[in-house]
Parts: structure tokens; C-alpha cells; sequence
């Protein structure tokens, strides 16, 4: 299956996107930045960590800090039941997890599809958002994972 | 493999022969006697040549050829290896070391340096030869006349590096009419070694069809039939004829790095010699006649001597590679000889393979794993199986010794003796030394003791720190020194042990000890203590610990760069090491620095704290008490003491300090882990339970988040659970006042 993406990809110049759910609001990411997607298990919280920081957890024996997308995005922490679930995804040369309610959705889209982002007034917006989809009269915002931990704070260590 | 590969094949095994070299000369200069310590810094040197030679590191190949003729001469016992003679030659070592390094990463070397080791040791591969007029004089009578012209003329120094000095062998009367148009018939048959070596006959056909006019015959008649045929195996030979104005020298120097795998003969051809002008009888050089028949050696020795007498009006790198020409010959026959005694020699001393690191390191990462799962097994088992007495449980049982066994076994894989890494630091003595004017031994202990790789990687930095501080602060000038009646030489102690699971590494120089009472006005001219602090001495030697101290006067090439102490200290840290220092004025001062034998595991108690699992690191608890109502007072506004055995020490609250929680725990309700910090001092960190003791696998937080105040790492408990591993000194170090916060803050400016 991944093939036949790769020769669509290549025909095509089209992309694949995983769409997902945080409250009532979609937003998607590239497939090709996920690595796989697992249940939600209680995280170990970190002392000094923003709040968006959910903690870390074991996956398969490597340490994977969550990140709590509706807090990142300024929506209000997460109260993650057994349904929700983690993305986990590349970032830079770093893996982290993504906390979300559900995964919605397996887009193919085109470049044209994604529309630029309208001028808002808020900064969090702008910054994580690189675009718009409009995808059967649903509203996607496609997330630039490199915004979630800001480099600024990676250096710090 | 491509050819940077191999080239980083080659860089590796130079780092090896270079550290054969090191540890040669040093125990030469220990007095040691050996012939095979002789041979063995010589073809550590030759080996380097060899390989630099097949990568075109001309550089790197007209020093270690250099460097090599003047090793020759010590094996030949011609130069006695005194003192002073291995002080060059382990300068030279350096030097060579710094060309490796160049060739490997770029950048350059000190060209005047390499220029005056050059000369020195030519002096001293000159200095010992016996004087050339005693052998010769009888002999070239006849042939002075011819010889004269040429003398004059010394030819430039060709691309090679190999300058041929013609007159010297006419003069001599010995084989080589390297005259215009002189005719040689080659004899060039490789074995199959020849290839699996990566050499190519071609090529060298190619090489050798630049230096003359030739003609050139395959013999195929060993050639089997096609079914029979080996496709790795070697069945031509050449003839080859040439005329060149080459000198047989440089006809044999293109099969140099080929020579031992081939059977090759290179004589004058017959034919031509007989019109010769001169009246010379060519000589065959055969190797192996060289080798064994003393007259011919002999020769080759008035042949150095006499290329060196003779080129004294030449320039002295000229000089010295118009010499080391001649010197080849002889030496290449011995060093095919010395390669065959390596091999055996190799054989003998254990078998080793090289792996890559990465292999090892993903079989640690899996054994890890492996370790995990058996615990996470082990518990769910005792869960559900009350009794402990079945199948499965003694099964377990067997499993757990064996996945702890395998562990253990792997990580002896990673773990290296700390001999390198002290080698290093004999070469930093030696440069510092000179630079500064002082006479400094090192004295190396435990060098075998060892360690994992990536500790020894991580050392050598902070080492080499203190070492260059212990030789510019440490050990006084030697007037000073025998002032104070001490010998005018300085001594550096550096000792590796194994002690209770961890490595220590002892630094302990004979100098002047630590001069408390600057050091104190140091610390109150940089504001890190009040002017009226009443310090203990422990606590003031450890001042030098204090981030941005350094006493030196005037900031020096070699230490006091600002960074100081503090960053060494900052690194043994972040290693899970400690170091402490004692000093005693007027005798020296001793560094004491206690790491972990591995990076990959730990100890660790593990505790609960405001919920939350954590591990304690075993090494830093030095007890545990269950904390009485009486033996807790409040001091001042936030501050609580307790009191063990009469004396008094701060308590920290681990999960406020974490900010796990808002509030003080009561810590009657918890139990306190007495900890030694750095710096000397004792802490209790409060935590609510102690759960037990356990090996944890170690799992950076870094790799995919960053580093977090407080926590030094994080590892994954048996229920499959992340669990964070304190960092207790900067616990410790936030309970004195310091935040975390700023501790981070510091940890990204250093």
C-alpha cells in the first residue's frame, strides 16, 4: 500500500494527510512525519514542564514526551479518557506524541487544496497553521509540527 | 566500500598505531630494552607510511619516513635511545599525530615544528652511522673523476619527495648507474595477496611506465584453463624492460607498498651494463640477500652514510629524503620481515574483531529491552501467582540471571581499559611543560582498569583540563622547587582503580598544594563568598569548583581561559560522576574524580514522591532514616533542619522542589534519604516511601525532549511506566538557594 502512495505521490505531487479531532475542530498533519498512532496510557509528569507537556511514556523502551495538542493550541487541557490517542510523529530529528481525541480522517490532497492562512489576529494561529483545507464543507488546518516545541526551548537544554 | 571508507579504516587503525608508538616510547624511556619494543615502534611508524602512501598523504609520508629511518637506526642498535633521543622522538610522535589528525579533519600543522623535528631526528640518524671515509676510502678511488661532475649538480627533489642523489652511488662504486638511459630488466610477479590487498598491477605497471621508456611482456603460462582458474587467484607475471634515468631505487619504490606480496626483481639489464662507461659490476639487490648476508648490509650502510656526507651542501629536507632514499632499500626487506613477526604477533595476543559501535550499541539497547520486559514479566507473574512456588516463577527466576549475565556481558563489550585516553594526557604534559619551562613526569597507574567507551570518550576532555591546570598552577618552576628542597622535576600522579562499581581516577601532583589564602581572596574579589565567610579549608579548596574562578594572575595559553574548574566539574556531572579535591599546602594536591563504570545503567532506589515514581541513584544515598517529630526544626522563615546524631542538616523537600506539590510535606510522614552532594555537605531529601532497589536501564530524556531541571535522566520501571531518575546535586544545589531554573539557564551557557 505504501507503494502505490509513493508512485501516486510521484504522478501526481500529491500529499497524504492524517486528519484528527481536538473538541469540534479538525486539524491534520503529513503522514509522512507519523510513525504510528497508539492508545493513550497515563503519562509520568515532568517537573518544570509547560503545561502542554503532558509527561512522558515507554514506547517500546524509548522515553516519548506527549504533547497535549489542545493545550499547545490554546484550547484548554486535555482530560484524556482510554478512547483518545496518541500520534507519534517526527519532529525534526526528535519523536514526540500528540494527544488527541480521535483521528478523523486519511486525506490525498494536492497543493492547490491547501489554502493559505486568513489573516487573524492571533499569533498561535498563524504560527502553527500552514494552511487551510476545505474538504467537504469541513474546516482542516494543517499543523506545522516544527511550531509544536519551539526551537528556543529545545536549545535551552 | 567507497574509498572514504577505507580511509577511515585507515585513520583508525593510524589512531591505534600511533597509540602502539606512544606506549612504545614511553617504555623505551622507562628503560626498557626490548628489541620487540624497538620493532614495535618502528612498524607502528612504518604502518602509517605504508597506508599514507597508498592515499597520497605526502605530507604524512615524508615525515613518518623520516621518523622511520631514524627508528631504523635505533633498531639496527646504531643509535643508542637515550633520554634526549627519545624526547625528539616522542615530539616526533606528536608531530605525527598532528598530520594524521590534519589529513583526517583538514586544518594544518606547525610547519616549523615539523621542519626542526625533521632535522633533529636527521641529526641523530646522522649522528651515530659510522664515519663513511673509514669503508670507502679505498674503494671509490677509481671512480672519483666520474663522480665529481654529478656532485656538484645535485637534481631537484622530484614529486615523491625522494630526492636521488646520483653521485653518491657512483661515487661508491656500488650498483646503481643512475645514468641517462640506463637499462633495468624487471621481473614483477604478484601473488594473490597482491589483490586481496587492493592493489592493482596495472596501476603499478601504469606508476612504473612513467618513469621510463618500457617494454613490457605478460607471461601467461601459468594461466590454467578456464574451469580450473581461481577468479581471486594471481597467475601472470611480467617482464618488464625499461630505460630510464631513474636509479634502480625509484624503479623499486613504485612496488613499495606491493613489494611484500609480489615476487619482484629489479637488476641492471645485462646487455646494457656492459656498455657501461664506468667500470662497475652490477650488483643484484636481492632482498633476501640484503636480509641475511652481512656484507650487503654493510654496504647499505656506507651507502646512508655516504648520501648523507655527500649532501650536505643540499638543502636538509633534501638532505634528509635523499638519505632516507638510500636507507630504503634495507629497510623494507627488514620491515617485510617485521610485518610477518606483526602478523604472528597479532595472532598470539587473542583474537579481536572490529565492530562498529553502533552494533554494539543497538545489542545494549536491546538487552535493555530484553531487561525491561523480564521485569515487567516477573511482575505481572507475582501478581497473579501469590504462592511464588510454581514452574513459572523458578523459570523466572533463571531468566532473570541470565538476562542479568547477558547485560553484564554486553556492556564488557563497550568497556575499554583507560589507556588511551592517559596516553593523551603524557603528551599533554610534555607540551605544557615545555611551554611553561618546567620538567614534569607523569606517572601513570591502572592504566588497564576499565571503562565504558562513551565514559572514556567523555573524560578525556575534563582530564586533559586538569592536567594542563595541574601543570601550569600545580607544580611550581623549578627554582621554586628547590628552594623549597624538592626535586626540580615535577610529578603528576595519574591512577585509575576500580572501587565498589564505579572507576576512580586520582589526579595528585607534588606541587605547591592550593594556596587557600588567595584562592579565599579570589572568591571575595568575585563576590562568590562574603568577605567575612568563615570557610573550613575543605570547603575553601573547593571554591575553585565555583563557576568563573580561576586564580591564575595572568591568563595564560594554557589554562585560565575563564572557563575553569567549574566546567570540569560541570562535565564529570553531567557524567553521574563526582570530584573532590584535597590539598595539602606545600605537598600537592589530589583530584579524586568517581565515575560510573557504565552509562547505560544505574542503581537506584526507587522512591515515591508526591505520587510519582522516582530513582534516587544509590551512589549518592549515604543512609536512610525515618525522621522523628523531635529531631525536625524549623529554621527561620521556610528553612527545616534535622538533626542526626547531634548535628544538624538541611531538609529538602524532593517533591516541592520538583514542584510536584504546593506545600511543605510533613516530613514525619515520609522517609529521608541522607545524601552527599558535591561540594562537600550533607542533604536529606524528604520522599514519601522508599519502594526498593533496583538496576535501572538509563534512557536519555534529551533525545527526544530536552533536558529537565532536577532530573537526570528517565528509565522504564517493570510495569512498563516511565520513571524520572533525580539529578540530587542539582537538587541539592536548588535547595541552596539556586533555582532550578537558573541551573538550566547555566547548563545551556556552559
Amino acid at each position: 500500500m505504501s507503494m502505490s502512495y509513493a508512485v501516486k505521490n510521484l504522478v501526481q505531487g500529491s500529499q497524504e494527510l492524517i486528519a484528527f479531532r481536538i473538541g469540534d475542530q479538525e486539524f491534520c498533519v503529513n503522514i509522512m512525519s507519523v510513525r504510528e498512532i497508539r492508545g493513550w496510557t497515563p503519562a509520568t509528569p515532568m517537573p518544570h514542564a509547560p503545561a502542554y507537556v503532558m509527561g512522558i511514556v515507554n514506547l517500546r523502551g524509548a522515553v516519548l514526551p506527549i504533547v497535549d495538542l489542545s493545550a499547545r493550541l490554546g484550547m484548554g487541557e486535555a482530560e484524556p479518557t482510554p478512547r483518545y490517542v496518541i500520534i507519534v510523529a517526527h519532529m525534526r530529528e526528535r519523536v514526540v506524541g500528540l494527544l488527541v481525541e480521535a483521528v478523523s480522517d486519511i486525506l490525498t490532497i494536492t497543493d492547490e487544496n491547501i489554502q493559505p492562512v486568513p489573516e487573524v489576529s492571533s499569533d498561535l494561529e498563524r504560527q502553527c497553521a500552514r494552511g487551510i483545507l476545505a474538504i467537504d464543507k469541513r474546516m482542516i488546518c494543517l499543523i506545522d509540527l516544527d511550531w509544536l516545541f519551539p526551537e528556543k526551548e529545545s536549545e535551552a537544554a | 566500500m567507497d574509498m572514504n571508507e577505507i580511509k577511515e579504516i585507515f585513520f583508525q587503525e593510524c589512531e591505534e598505531q600511533l597509540a602502539e608508538l606512544e606506549s612504545g616510547l614511553l617504555k623505551l624511556n622507562d628503560g626498557d630494552r626490548d628489541p620487540e619494543t624497538v620493532n614495535a615502534v618502528f612498524r607502528a611508524v612504518h604502518s602509517i607510511k605504508g597506508g599514507a602512501g597508498a592515499f597520497g598523504l605526502d605530507d604524512l609520508v615524508s615525515f613518518a619516513h623520516v621518523f622511520e629511518t631514524t627508528l631504523d637506526c635505533v633498531r639496527s642498535n646504531k643509535l643508542e635511545p637515550t633520554q634526549d633521543v627519545l624526547k625528539v622522538m616522542l615530539k616526533s610522535a606528536d608531530v605525527l599525530a598532528d598530520l594524521v589528525a590534519a589529513s583526517r579533519d583538514g586544518g594544518s600543522v606547525d610547519e616549523t615544528r615539523t621542519r626542526g623535528l625533521v632535522k633533529e631526528l636527521e641529526a641523530l640518524a646522522h649522528g651515530d652511522v659510522p664515519s663513511p671515509a673509514s669503508h670507502e676510502a679505498p674503494k671509490p678511488a677509481a671512480k672519483a673523476p666520474a663522480a665529481a661532475p654529478k656532485a656538484e649538480s645535485p637534481k631537484p627533489t622530484d614529486d615523491s619527495g625522494f630526492q636521488p642523489i646520483p653521485f653518491t652511488f657512483d661515487d661508491f662504486g656500488s650498483d646503481e648507474p643512475a645514468i641517462e638511459g640506463s637499462t633495468y630488466d624487471i621481473m614483477f610477479k604478484p601473488r594473490r595477496e597482491l589483490y586481496s590487498k587492493g592493489n592493482e598491477a596495472a596501476l603499478l605497471l601504469r606508476d612504473l611506465s612513467r618513469i621510463g621508456e618500457m617494454s613490457i611482456n605478460c607471461d601467461a603460462t601459468a594461466l590454467p584453463a578456464l574451469d580450473k582458474m581461481d577468479p581471486e587467484g594471481s597467475y601472470f607475471g611480467w617482464t618488464i624492460s625499461i630505460k630510464t634515468a631513474k636509479s634502480e631505487d625509484d624503479l623499486r619504490a613504485v612496488f613499495e607498498f606491493a613489494e611484500w606480496d609480489c615476487d619482484l626483481e629489479v637488476k641492471p639489464s645485462e646487455a646494457e651494463s656492459s656498455d657501461e662507461e664506468l667500470p662497475m659490476i652490477p650488483v643484484p639487490f636481492d632482498l633476501s640477500a640484503l636480509d641475511d648476508a652481512p656484507a650487503v648490509d654493510d654496504k647499505a650502510e656506507e651507502t646512508l652514510a655516504a648520501a648523507v656526507a655527500a649532501a650536505e651542501t643540499a638543502s636538509n629536507v633534501a638532505k634528509a629524503a635523499g638519505a632516507a632514499a638510500r636507507a630504503e632499500k634495507k629497510e623494507t626487506a627488514a620491515a617485510a620481515a617485521a610485518q610477518n613477526n606483526a602478523a604472528a604477533a597479532a595472532a598470539a595476543a587473542g583474537q579481536t574483531i572490529r565492530v562498529d559501535l553502533d552494533r554494539v550499541d543497538r545489542l545494549i539497547n536491546l538487552v535493555g529491552e530484553l531487561v525491561i520486559n523480564q521485569a515487567m514479566l516477573s511482575q505481572s507473574v507475582v501478581e497473579n501467582d501469590a504462592t511464588g512456588t510454581s514452574a513459572v516463577n523458578i523459570g523466572l527466576e533463571e531468566l532473570q540471571q541470565l538476562t542479568r549475565e547477558i547485560q553484564d556481558s554486553v556492556m564488557a563489550i563497550r568497556a575499554q581499559p583507560v589507556k588511551p585516553v592517559f596516553q593523551r594526557m603524557s603528551r599533554i604534559v610534555r607540551e605544557v611543560a615545555d611551554m611553561v619551562g618546567k620538567s614534569i613526569r607523569l606517572v601513570t597507574e591502572g592504566e588497564n582498569t576499565e571503562v565504558d567507551k562513551t565514559v572514556i570518550d567523555k573524560i578525556a576532555e575534563p582530564l586533559t583540563h586538569m592536567i594542563r591546570n595541574a601543570v601550569d598552577h600545580g607544580i611550581e618552576t623549578p627554582e621554586k622547587r628547590e628552594a623549597a628542597g624538592k626535586d626540580p622535576e615535577g610529578t603528576i600522579k595519574l591512577t585509575a582503580k576500580h572501587r565498589s562499581g564505579r572507576i576512580l581516577i586520582e589526579l595528585a601532583d607534588d606541587g605547591g598544594g592550593i594556596n587557600r589564602e588567595r584562592v579565599k581572596q579570589k572568591a571575595i574579589d568575585n563576590d562568590l563568598i562574603a568577605p567575612d565567610a568563615n570557610l573550613s579549608d575543605e570547603e575553601i579548596d573547593n571554591l575553585i569548583f565555583a563557576p568563573g574562578f580561576s586564580t591564575a594572575d595572568t591568563i595564560s595559553d594554557i589554562s585560565g581561559r575563564g572557563v575553569g574548574m567549574d566546567v570540569v566539574k560541570r562535565s564529570i556531572q553531567a557524567l553521574g560522576g563526582r570530584i573532590s579535591i584535597s590539598s595539602r599546602p606545600g605537598l600537592g594536591s589530589t583530584f579524586t574524580m568517581s565515575l560510573p563504570l557504565t552509562l547505560a545503567v544505574l542503581d537506584g532506589m526507587v522512591v515515591t514522591v508526591a505520587g510519582q515514581t522516582l530513582v534516587v541513584p544509590l551512589t549518592a544515598i549515604v543512609e536512610t532514616l525515618q525522621p522523628e517529630a523531635s529531631a525536625i526544626h524549623s529554621f527561620g522563615a521556610t528553612q527545616r533542619l534535622i538533626s542526626i546524631r547531634n548535628s544538624f542538616c538541611p531538609l529538602v523537600d524532593v517533591g516541592r522542589i520538583l514542584n510536584f506539590r504546593s506545600t511543605q510535606a510533613n516530613p514525619v510522614e515520609g522517609v529521608a534519604l541522607l545524601v552527599e552532594s558535591e561540594g562537600g555537605g550533607q542533604r536529606a531529601l524528604m520522599v514519601d516511601a522508599i519502594q526498593g532497589q533496583r538496576q535501572v536501564v538509563i534512557k536519555s530524556l534529551e533525545a527526544n525532549y530536552t533536558h529537565v531541571p532536577g532530573i537526570a535522566a528517565a528509565t522504564i520501571l517493570g510495569d512498563g511506566r516511565v520513571a524520572l531518575i533525580l539529578d540530587v546535586d542539582a537538587v541539592v544545589a536548588a535547595s541552596r538557594g539556586q533555582s532550578l531554573k537558573a541551573e538550566m539557564s547555566l547548563a545551556a551557557t556552559g
